[in-house]
Parts: structure tokens; sequence; C-alpha cells
């Protein structure tokens, strides 16, 4: 797993208080891993801050699952 | 329409005395002082180096992690003085429709206010604000958590009149379920400002106490060498309920909540009036709802906090309205032991004006050494030592910094 992947993953587990094994590729914010819409926002906010990228919102409402989290930050992240 | 009557059929608290209203007791029984040195922040710089901390507190032993650190302290405190209140009426199966909360903060989320701005004042002028920040922060995510925890549906709101919230809470309760607009109320209030704004800000003030190299001996309410009050955190929760409801459901009745009455001083935005006008018309109001005489009353929990002013005052005042009948009195600042909770003030003295019916036990304004001469002596303001009487009626006074007075008196219950 890249560095990346393993940092979000981290700060998945960290704000929605998931454990690890639940953190797949596929999971969901919202449909798995519990996350209500402000978890959403903080968790978007999170990955800015740590990877130091600005993610616009038309480009965060396609963020939905670890995976595609992981994908667009490899691709953005400075 | 005739009011209905209203019964007190849950206590919760969790105050620098004890994480349970049972433990708080013990506290007041024994005369402890909750004072120590300040651990939430580095307080070297500070004039006031100490405070009424909630003892040992880790929010993992009452949340689940994601849970808590959504939830300002002051929050935290509320649900778990609240949880352990409603556990105590055991309301299961009572109507959630008809189950209102209305809670007290004089402040709010101070701990969550202040780290976001520090935030916001180390970065690069980027708004990286946190999405629970406003949520955590304003007053009424008390009453709102507690609602939403256990589904309780009627009137949820908060009073803030700074030191006088939770009284003010106590009292729109009982107005509530008076009115027949709810059959059971959850109220209470809660604070924690124990940060570095809030002590900086009430230092600033000239309130607070500096006795720092005897913290446990500052706050002395009644005594001459009393300096300020000692800050204090927690929260305190009762649950209150409509006689006929709670005695259909054999629900345990702590006590009656008879009367409330409110006042303005309408002189200063911090100092007490002096003559204490307010502090006698807010009694006065009091005595008038309950429809008791001052020869009714048996003990006094005073909002005393050791100030040179304001203890004054409240004498002063006690004595004008109560008049021959003060010197029967029991007269007691628990606030020797418990700190200054501010907006949870009300509500944990209401919570020891209960159980000290319950116990027919005063308990004692601490720290008294040298008597203040400004005081009639002929006065028993309990102090040092708990002192044992059959109290069938408590009056519970609080102020406020805007000049709020509030005052409850609770009675045992006769049919």
């Amino acid at each position: 797993m890249s560095e990346i992947a393993e940092k979000v993953k981290a700060i998945i587990i960290d704000k929605l208080g998931v454990e690890a094994s639940e953190v797949t590729p596929e999971a969901s914010f919202t449909n798995d891993l519990g996350a209500d819409s402000l978890d959403t926002v903080e968790l978007i906010m999170e990955f800015e801050k740590e990877f130091n990228v600005s993610i616009p919102d038309d480009q965060a409402e396609n963020i939905g699952t670890v995976g595609q989290a992981i994908s667009y930050l490899e691709e953005h992240a400075k | 329409m005739s009011l209905r009557r209203v019964v007190v059929t849950g206590l919760g608290a969790i105050t620098p005395l004890g994480k349970t209203a049972p433990a708080y007791w013990e506290g007041l029984k024994a005369g402890v002082s909750g004072a120590a040195p300040i651990t939430r922040f580095d307080a070297t710089k500070f004039k006031t180096r100490f405070a009424c901390e909630v003892k040992d507190y880790n929010p993992d032993d009452y949340f689940e992690r994601k849970e808590g650190r959504k939830m300002d302290i002051f929050t935290q405190f509320g649900l778990i003085a609240a949880d352990e209140a409603i556990q105590d009426a055991n309301l299961e199966g009572v109507d959630k429709d008809r189950v209102g909360v209305i809670w007290g903060s004089g402040i709010g989320g101070l701990t969550s206010l202040q780290a976001e701005c520090i935030a916001f004042a180390n970065g690069d002028g980027t708004p990286r604000f946190n999405p629970f920040f406003i949520p955590k922060m304003i007053a009424d995510s008390a009453s709102g958590n507690i609602s939403i925890k256990h589904k309780f549906r009627g009137p949820n709101f908060v009073t803030t009149s700074a030191c006088a919230s939770s009284s003010d809470s106590i009292i729109s309760a009982f107005n509530y379920i008076r009115l027949n607009m709810a059959d059971v109320m959850v109220t209470g209030g809660s604070e924690a400002a124990v940060t570095e704004s809030g002590v900086g800000g009430f230092n600033a003030l000239k309130a607070m106490s500096e006795r720092n190299d005897a913290p446990e001996l500052a706050s002395r309410p009644y005594d001459k060498e009393r300096d300020g009050f000692v800050l204090g955190e927690g929260a305190g929760a009762l649950v209150l309920e409509e006689y006929e409801h709670a005695k259909a459901r054999g629900a345990k009745i702590y006590a009656e909540l008879i009367g409330g009455g409110m006042s303005a001083d309408a002189y200063h935005i911090t100092a007490p009036d002096p003559e204490g006008n307010g502090v006698v018309l807010v009694m006065q109001n009091a005595l008038r709802d309950a429809g008791i005489s001052p020869a009714d009353v048996d003990y006094i929990n005073t909002h005393g906090t050791s100030t040179p002013l304001g203890d004054g005052a409240e004498v002063k005042a006690i004595q004008k309205v109560f008049g021959e009948d003060a010197y029967r009195l029991n007269i007691s600042s628990t606030k020797s032991m418990t700190g200054h909770l501010l907006g949870g003030a009300g509500a944990i003295e209401a919570v020891a004006c209960i159980l000290a019916m319950q116990h027919d036990l005063v308990p004692p304004t601490i720290n008294h050494f040298t008597d203040d001469p400004e005081l009639d002596p002929k006065l028993n303001f309990t102090f040092n030592t708990a002192q044992p009487r059959e109290v069938n009626v408590a009056m519970s006074n609080t102020f406020g910094f805007g000049g709020h007075n509030t005052s409850v008196i609770f009675r045992k219950v006769r049919d």
C-alpha cells in the first residue's frame, strides 16, 4: 500500500472511530463507515490539511469511498 | 386554569467533589474542598493557578471516542449528569413526546471556541474551521444532545443568565410542566470554563481568589479574609415531573418544587447592588410563588461566592426579607467546597438542597476562620461542619453577571 493510502486509512480510522479491517477500498463513508454529512466534511478537510491540497466542493462530492479518496489524493497530493 | 404540581423524581451530578450525585453528597457532608492546582492547561503565568476541576475526568470513561470528540466538555458533563438523573427517575415507558429538556449554561463551549480561534490564528489565513466547531460551541448543544440521545421530543432549549442560568432553566422547566406543556422535564446546567480564556477573563474582572498558596482554603464565603470566587466546573441535573404523573407510575419522589422567583438588579453589569434590592425582590417573588412565608423556610443555600461585595449584599437582603426569622435559618454556601460552577451552580445547589432535605442534614460553609464584623454574628452560616436539622423547606439563590437573580424553593412532599 502506498504511503498516501496508509495515511488516508489512518485518518479515516481516527475520525470515524472504525476498525482498520472495515476500511476497505470499496467502503463508503456514509453507507459502510457510519459517517454523516458533517463527518464527511471533516474528512475532506483533514485530507486537505494532511496532504496540503485544496479539494473543490464539486470534486469533494465525488469522494465517497476509501478508494476514491486514495486515488484522488495520489493524483493531487503535493 | 389551575397550575399543576411539580416534583423531583431524578437527580444527577458530576462535580469537583464527586462524579455522581451520591459521591457529591458524600463530599458535601464531609466538608471537602474541591480546589487544587489547575491541570487542564499551564497556568504558570496566570494570577489564579487553581480551580475546582472535576477530578480524574476522562471522556473515554463515558463516551465512544467518535461521539465524545464531537462534544465540548460542557456538553459531556451535561450528558453525564442528565443520564444519571434519567436513569435515577427510571423513565422507561414514559411518553417521550411529553418529555422536554431545558438546560442552562452561562458560556457554552469555551474550550472549543478557544481551540478553533487559536488554530485559525496559527494558520496562514485559510479558514479551516472544523465542521463540528459550531455545534460543539453553541450553548444549546447540551439540551440538543440530551434530547437526541434519549429521543425526548418535548420543549427543548437553553437558558443563559450567567451564574443564574441553571436556576432559570429549573424555573422554566417547572413552568412548562405547571402549564401542562409537558409532563416530565430534564433540567439543570453545566459549565466547563477552566481554560486560558476563562481563567484569564475572570482574573481580569478581579473576581477570582488569588490564594495560590492554599487553594483548598480559598473559597471562604462570609469569612473576613475572603478574596474572590474559585472557578468550578461540572453539571447538575434534575428530572422534574407532574405530581400525579409521578404517583401514577410509582416513581420515587425526592421533593416538590413549590416556587421560583426572578428579578434583575438593574444596577451594574458585574457589581452587585450593595443594598441588595434585586436580591430582596427575588426572594420575595419566590416566597409568593410558593405560597409560603419566611417562617416556613429552614435552609437557604446561598449564592455566596466568596467575593467581598456579593456575600455581604446577599446577607443584608436575607435579613430584610426574613427579619427575625433569619436567626432560625440554616444558611450555607456549598461553593466553599465545590467552587463556583457558573451556569452549573444553580443545578448542583438545587441537588444539594434536595439531598439536605432527604438526609435532614445541612451541608456546611467550610473555610471559616475569621468572623466578618460586617455580618450579623447571630446568623447561623453552618460554618465548617454539617448540621443535622429537619429540613422541610429549602431555598436556593443564584445571581449572575448582568444583574440576574433567581431563587427556587423545594419542600418535602405531602399530599
